[in-house]
């Protein structure tokens, strides 16, 4: 009833705003678009009973990682797309490409089994206290890993940004 | 739920979105009293006995103003820049407990709007959507000052965020719970927590200054500076929302602090009064309201007093002091925890 | 690999969780879904009162970008400092982390203290990061 139109309306929202991401030529609008599929990717979270996946989704993708895309926009002169032209030829192989990834995707979605899952069981899983007791006993060593991964990053962006603090700094 | 319980919802939503506009338009009110009483002299006093009607006659006035939108910026953007800070900033407070229950008949109202179990999470997540507000409204001024503003005033942001969102963890980690209910009642027991957290209340009530742009983080939008900030090509309601939504942050930031932190609406010998269930709620919340002012008197006080910070300033002491003390804070409140056998 | 059924049984609060787990909470959400309507609608009739209600005269020098009377010279979105770039990545690497302790510390007391030294480890690991990045002057003359 209720659940079912929430549905269908964020499902509806999320494909609307994603085409809208792709096709809209202005990018600031671009990321507004991802961010409005970002929220109706949250909502389905919620449908679901994964209530922390969803606030984490907002905090950590709508939140944090989408101000980091709108800086290099308002950073980079980018106010106005300046499409090159492309030749006829990359085009005719950009959509048989793409329409060979949609074949193939639509051939494995239909012979794979359905995983049949029941809308009216609430899953356990997606409270914060089932979560964290799953991640930290039988999840440590992936957990682990992740922060070496963070480590790897902090190194890799101060490395990527030395050079131009150098010169500003001289 | 029930249609009594939904149609009580809405009525409550719609009295917490009117209670938050009514004291950020009163605040304005008392911030210039306040500041006029700091500096000696008297402060509105024309609209109205004691200036009381000044609120509204500013309202009034930013209505009729003329709305103009500069040449080469982007209509649709440079007004959603205002409107989306207002829309987050009444968002949040819909999982402050504004009281306990009160009892009619046989059903229990509660007085917060919802009780979801990831509050605090909620919380910092209508934080950190809140820059796109700022960000937005800067860019799309098509100004070199409001661009720079802009940019200043999202790093101060998200930059506080993170010290923010480590003080709460040691908070978390006492409580157990992320339900704001949970977290008032837990205080009804004990000391309210700010007797167990001292550092990571310092912590988090210097993160509220920076993230509601409020000196001495001011910054962004101080006149001497960046003319106006981001909102320097701003006129009539749009500018009204930004200033707006800066003070309900500032209400609903000092409401947060007292919940958590201060015991929210229970105060010491509350039970032992013997009051009757329904006017006990009610002193409750008037003692909530109290100290929701009495923090909203620390917001202006400091603002009426301290200087300004530097930028450098201000970012070194986000990530170089704030973030280390918050991890030393997590640190000693684990291990306190260890040796005095809560663990386990 | 267990899922949420049986780890339930594995812990103390087995009850609690139960109860809490087992029932839906979608309906906690529909009052944010009322106060976002509400809030939506004030904003909008706002802007609408004060679009139609306010004086419009177009004057070509009032809308242009204000420069405390200077002439502006080229676009602005001219590009900027990379130092704010930076703050913005290392803000999503610690976002993270924190989000990520956020789980341990709801069950902070049913990991004990073997939880207390997997988390510290990973702390540690980010404060390394943190030192790294303090030391190499990244976050210098902000």
């Amino acid at each position: 009833m209720l659940t079912e139109y929430a549905f269908w309306l964020l499902s509806f929202i999320a494909v609307f705003s994603g085409i809208a991401t792709i096709i809209s030529k202005n990018p600031v609008y671009s990321v507004l678009y991802l961010i409005l599929t970002f929220f109706s990717i949250a909502g389905h979270y919620f449908l679901m009973n994964a209530q922390f996946l969803a606030a984490v989704h907002i905090i950590v993708y709508a939140g944090a990682i989408m101000v980091l895309f709108l800086y290099v926009i308002m950073m980079l002169n980018l106010n106005q797309l300046e499409v090159e032209k492309r030749s006829n030829i990359l085009k005719m192989l950009a959509v048989a490409s793409a329409g060979l990834l949609l074949v193939i995707l639509s051939g494995a979605a239909h012979t794979a089994d359905a995983l049949h899952v029941n809308p009216n069981k609430v899953s356990p899983a997606g409270m914060v206290e089932d979560l964290g007791i799953a991640l930290y006993r039988n999840y440590l060593l992936p957990f682990e890993l992740a922060s070496i991964l963070f480590l790897a990053a902090m190194v890799g962006a101060v490395y990527l940004s030395k050079k131009n603090l150098n010169e500003t700094q001289a | 739920m029930t249609d009594t319980m939904l149609i009580y919802k809405v009525i409550l939503c719609v009295l917490v979105f009117a209670v938050s506009l009514g004291a950020a338009a009163y605040m304005t009110w008392g911030e210039r009293k306040l500041a006029a009483w700091l500096q000696d002299r008297v402060g509105p006093n024309r609209a109205g006995p004691l200036g009381l009607l000044q609120p509204i006659a500013d309202g009034i006035k930013m209505i009729f103003k003329e709305e103009m939108i500069p040449t080469h910026s982007n209509r649709w953007l440079f007004i959603l820049g205002p409107s989306f800070f207002m829309l987050c900033a009444c968002m949040t407070g819909v999982v402050i407990p504004w009281g306990a229950g009160w009892q009619m008949g046989d059903t229990l109202f509660p007085m917060q709007v919802t009780d979801i179990n990831i509050g605090l999470l909620y919380l910092l997540s209508v934080v950190s959507i809140g820059v796109y507000g700022v960000m937005i409204g800067g860019w799309a001024s098509n100004n070199k000052f409001a661009l720079l503003g802009a940019l200043r005033a999202s790093s101060q942001m998200i930059s506080y965020e993170v010290a923010m969102g480590l003080a709460l963890i040691a908070l978390v980690m006492m409580t157990g719970t992320l339900s704001l209910k949970e977290i008032v009642a837990q205080q009804d027991a004990g000391f309210a927590n700010v007797v167990y957290q001292p550092l990571g209340f310092i912590i988090f009530l210097i993160c509220a200054f920076a993230e509601t742009n409020r000196a001495p983080f001011d910054l962004p939008e101080c006149e001497s500076e960046l003319v106006g900030g981001y909102h320097t090509e701003y006129s009539s309601m749009k500018l009204g929302f930004y200033l707006f939504a800066e003070y309900i942050n500032m209400f609903i930031s000092s409401a947060i602090m007292a919940s958590l932190y201060f015991g929210g609406y229970n105060f010491p010998f509350q039970h032992e009064l013997g009051l009757d269930g329904n006017l006990l709620t009610a002193v409750q919340t008037a003692v909530f309201f109290g100290k929701i002012f009495l923090f909203i008197f620390l917001f202006m006080w400091v603002r009426w007093t301290l200087p300004r910070f530097r930028y450098d300033q201000l970012m070194n002491l986000g990530w170089k002091v704030l973030l280390p003390l918050a991890i030393a804070n997590i640190i000693i409140t684990g291990f306190v925890m260890l040796f005095t056998g809560k663990l386990g | 690999m267990l899922f949420g059924a049986d780890l339930l049984n594995l812990t103390r609060f087995k009850h609690v969780y139960e109860f809490m787990s087992n029932t839906s909470h979608l309906w906690d959400y529909f009052p944010i879904v009322i106060m976002a309507l509400i809030a939506l609608g004030f904003v909008v009739t706002t802007m609408v009162l004060t679009h139609a209600l306010g004086p419009k005269r177009h004057v070509k020098v009032k809308e242009e970008a204000f420069e405390c009377g200077i002439e502006s010279k080229g676009n602005a979105r001219t590009p900027f400092s990379i130092k704010y770039f930076l703050v913005a990545i290392l803000f999503v690497l610690f976002d993270v982390e924190v989000i990520f302790m956020y789980p341990w510390a709801v069950n902070f007391k049913e990991l004990g203290v073997f939880g207390l030294w997997e988390m510290f480890t990973f702390m540690g690991l980010m404060i390394v990061g943190l030192v790294y990045i303090i030391r190499k002057g990244a976050l210098n003359w902000d």
